[in-house]
């Protein structure tokens, strides 16, 4: 990941600083050129400070990185911000009517963009932000005409003579640029490949029409909103039913009620909406009906920090509902996993017959990344275990919804099955669904049905592998991570290479099941093991302490509500493994 | 034939009955709701397996168990999100919830009004006991201003909820009060409420005979009048149906308050229902022009 190149526009919410973005991330990906985008912004519609990062290169870009080469501060706020942390080689366009540059560190170039000079038409007032990215694009070397294109595209519904205000403006400013400034030492890359671009949300919801999702139901919440903001205005292409219910107790339970009856469902919402799920996800467990549900993670506790990033909801998952119950979790390691995890997801809780967990976070959910489009497929393999969905050929007396199997599973029977009826409940039932937790219970009966459903573990654990250690076996240190943060390690590894040290990954992909036995067995020899999470407790640490007795001997937690930045690892490492500390928290340097 | 046999056979009382006896303590006024619901099933010649019933957790919602229909023995209070999904996905099926006071007005209030408001196609028959009778006798959303029960030792500060008037409010489109002591008419609301197509709710009387001595059988039998009987009753008009909600007292009304037939159900309005039978039986995959689609738009 070496050649990249990132841009940051930074402003008030409300100054527009979603547009250039769309523009810089179609330009890139239409050019051929991976990319990555990450939003800090603050829960406020207008007002406030948002730095939107937009990373490219011709390799796959995983994370926001350490420096940004082009800033765009679109109000003197993010200019007396940022202006201090840029590096060597940085440039910053701003607009020189309204913002005041300060002095920039040294080797960071200032262009002023005269912007009311440089307007077609002064009344109509053509956005500084595109005046700013026509001329950051002929500064990259990249012609004026794809910019053109989008704009006519942007604005031919406000007729010929806003288009012709605002394509002249941009041109005028593409010139200028050409005229004044010094292109970058590198004209951006172009590769023959085109790509998609899309959030982790958008990968989630599209995941789910690829799995034959045809209940989707939501409570909406911050930042799992998009999935439901997908479905909704993709439903009825998809042939999918999308509801908003009344709240998230609503929402499981209606989930269930539709998966019951034999669809594919599933449903989305973040740390507070899952609390109000549990009860339902014990549902599923109990009559062995499977749903999937999202949680995407944000800074807790309580209604926390909405628009923030946390790894800090795993216990929550693994604890949710009381009692013992099977279930699958599972925390997709970049956005494009996203979409791949769900059919996968739905195949294993098809076949285990229970509910199954997607733990993401907003860093994946809202952010955006390419995609090849044949890494998009919509035609994943289908497994939806024994299901009854017509009375031909089955049995029709005798039919036990629970039968005692070896497997633990018991064929599912759909309503409206002749001959198959039967109820299925909460309470404690024997094999063809009587209740036995009244005046019948029975100790023996319920030990049996107790076993029945856990041992369907085994077959979850034996269904899906076990991580694998990515790396020399013999390097200075091991990195374990879980979900998210798979491409910021990654590249912190590339940057320790740089420096002489080497390093391995372990990342977690499947927290339940976790394969406790094969992960001691890859770290057995591990000379120094690090675990670095996006939370203050170590969750992960403890978890794996819990299930396997191994202990790290360091730990990287960064819970301030923003992202790793790839340099922030690194730092880390090299601290521990110098001895200074155990237990590493970085600071966030850009105070957003 | 095959299909002159198919035609010829008619759903029996026999098949409704369900796998165990009802536990509930003898008098219970549930055993009379669930009578009525097995034999408005079979006047209205549905097959059990065409038949979810879905229920909440109390005494009363252990009826599913209780009746060889397909069934779901949900969650406290959850049973119309469960029955709203349970429709949604299949929608030739009739879906019947049934569950208590406690259930239905209490802890699953939320859910009530919104199943309302989306004019789900099921039907919901609340057996109200103004008890919480399997927690062993507690006061309820139902329960009198100034009972006495385990949990208002002094008599309950707190008014009840009017049932009726809260689903006039909510804009259910079938509303009626039955009484578990009146058979024959319970039945008739039942077969009612399951033809009615859109939101059919009836708050039924179903006296508590164990932790209930304030509204017991008699209390109900000297009170209730039908308001079939009133010739001047306007089951269409919604404004008369809230005036007769209000009467409760010497006299209480029981019969159909309100219905209307001009409003879709949700499954009527939900345009991914308009073609291609029930969610639950279609093909998984999307075609690849749709899917193709949805790629593109992201370059
Ligand atoms: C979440 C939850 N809270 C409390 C209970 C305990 N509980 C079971 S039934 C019930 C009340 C029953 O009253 P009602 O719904 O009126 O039904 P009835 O027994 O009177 O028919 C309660 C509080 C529970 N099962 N679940
Ligand atoms: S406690 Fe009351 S409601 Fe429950 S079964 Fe007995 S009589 Fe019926
Ligand atoms: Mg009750």
């Amino acid at each position: 990941m070496k050649r990249t190149f990132a841009v940051a526009i930074g402003g008030a919410a409300g100054q527009g600083v979603a547009t250039p973005g769309v523009i810089y991330a179609r330009i890139f990906a239409r050019r051929g050129l991976h990319l990555y985008a990450y939003n800090a912004y603050q829960s406020i519609i207008r007002g406030g400070h948002t730095f939107l990062t937009i990373r490219t290169g011709p390799d796959r870009v995983t994370n926001q990185g350490d420096r940004i080469d082009l800033m765009i501060p679109l109000n003197q706020d993010t200019m007396d911000r940022h202006l201090g942390l840029l590096g060597e080689g940085a440039a910053v366009i701003y607009n020189s009517d309204s913002i005041q540059p300060g002095t920039p560190p040294p080797g960071v170039r200032l262009c002023p963009l005269p912007v009311s000079q440089l307007q077609h038409n002064a009344r109509a007032k053509q956005e500084q932000n595109t005046l700013a990215v026509a001329a950051s694009l002929s500064m990259l070397g990249v012609a004026f005409q794809p910019l053109e294109e989008m704009l006519i595209q942007q604005f031919k519904k406000k007729g010929d003579a806003v288009v012709k205000d605002n394509t002249e403006s941009a041109r005028t400013a593409y010139q200028y640029a050409t005229d004044h400034f010094e292109p970058f030492p590198n004209p951006l890359p172009m590769t023959d490949n085109k790509y998609a671009v899309l959030t982790g949300n958008m990968a989630l919801a599209m995941g789910g029409a690829a799995a034959g999702v045809k209940f989707y139901c939501a409570y909406p919440m911050s930042p799992s909103t998009g999935v439901l903001h997908w479905m909704a205005s993709h439903a009825r292409q998809a042939g999918i039913m999308v509801r908003q219910v009344e709240d998230e107790i609503g929402v499981i339970n209606m989930a269930i009620g539709a998966a019951q009856s034999g669809c594919r469902a599933m449903c989305a919402t973040s740390g507070g909406g899952f609390a109000l799920m549990t009860e339902g996800l014990g549902m599923a467990g109990m009559i062995e009906t499977p749903v999937v549900v999202i949680d995407v993670q944000r800074a807790g506790p309580s209604t926390g920090v909405p628009t923030k990033t946390e790894q800090g909801d795993l216990w929550q998952m693994l604890g949710a509902g009381h009692g013992d119950y099977p279930r699958a979790i599972a925390t997709p390691t970049d956005i494009v996993d996203c979409f791949k995890i769900i059919p996968e997801m739905f195949n294993l809780v098809d076949k285990f017959q229970c509910p199954g967990i997607v733990l993401g976070d907003l860093l994946l959910s809202e952010g955006h990344a390419s995609a090849d489009p044949s890494e998009l497929d919509f035609n994943p393999p289908i497994d939806r275990g024994e299901l009854i969905t017509s009375a031909n050929g089955n049995g029709a007396n005798g039919y036990k919804r629970y039968l005692f199997t070896e497997s633990g599973i018991s064929p599912r029977a759909i309503p409206g099955v002749k001959g198959h009826a039967h109820t299925v409940a909460t309470d404690e039932h024997m094999e063809d669904g009587v209740l036995i937790s009244d005046e019948f219970t029975n100790p023996i009966k319920r030990r049996q049905m107790m076993e029945k459903r856990q041992r369907k573990i085994a077959g979850i654990e034996a269904a899906v592998p076990p991580p694998e250690l990515v790396g020399p076996r013999d390097a200075e240190v091991t990195l374990i991570g879980w979900g998210s943060t798979q491409g910021v390690i990654q590249e912190a590894i590339e940057l320790l290479g740089d420096e002489g040290i080497t390093a391995n990954q372990l990342q977690i992909r499947w927290m339940v099941p976790l394969h406790g036995d094969a992960i001691v067995e890859q770290l057995r020899g591990a000379r120094h093991t690090i675990i670095v999470e996006n939370n203050h407790s170590g969750q992960f640490a403890r978890y794996l302490r819990s299930e396997t007795s191994f202990v790290a001997d360091g730990h990287i937690r960064k819970y301030d509500g923003e992202p790793f930045m790839p340099h922030h690892i690194v730092e880390a490492v090299k601290d521990q493994l110098a001895g200074k500390t155990k237990l590493s928290v970085p600071m966030h340097e850009i105070m957003v | 034939m095959a299909t002159t046999e198919v035609a010829l056979k008619t759903v029996t009382l026999q098949e409704f009955k369900g796998k165990v006896d009802p536990d509930w303590c003898p008098g219970c006024g549930d055993f009379g709701v669930l009578a009525a619901l097995q034999k408005a099933l079979v006047e209205l010649q549905i097959q059990p397996y065409n038949v979810v019933t879905i229920s909440g957790i109390g005494c009363s919602s252990n009826l599913p168990g209780y009746v060889s229909t397909y069934g779901m023995h949900t969650l406290h209070g959850r049973a119309l999100a469960v029955a709203t999904g349970v429709k949604m996905a299949n929608h030739d099926l009739t879906v019947v919830v049934t569950g208590g006071d406690g259930d239905g007005f209490g802890i699953g209030g939320n859910h009530f009004i919104h199943t309302m408001r989306r004019n789900v196609d099921l039907l919901y028959l609340a057996m109200d006991n103004q008890i919480y009778g399997l927690t062993t006798g507690q006061v309820s959303p139902t329960s009198r201003l100034g009972m006495k029960t385990k949990s208002t030792p002094f008599g309950s500060v707190e008014g009840p909820i009017n049932p009726i008037s809260l689903a006039l409010a909510a804009g259910a489109t079938f509303i009626a009060r039955g009484f578990s002591g009146d058979q024959k008419h319970l039945t008739d609301l039942i077969k009612q409420g399951i033809e009615h197509k859109g939101f059919s709710f009836i708050d039924v009387f179903s006296p508590c005979v164990t932790y209930n001595h304030d509204n017991t059988y008699p209390w109900f039998k000297q009170r209730v009048k039908k308001l079939e009987d009133d010739k001047t009753y306007d089951p269409s008009n919604w404004l008369m149906a809230c005036e007769r909600s209000q009467i409760w007292g010497e006299e209480i009304p029981i019969g159909k308050f309100f219905e209307r037939t001009d409003l879709l159900s949700l499954d009527q309005a939900e345009p991914v229902l308009d073609s291609g039978g029930p969610l639950a039986l279609r093909e998984l995959g999307i075609p690849a022009e749709i899917t193709r689609e949805f790629v593109t738009e992201l370059m």
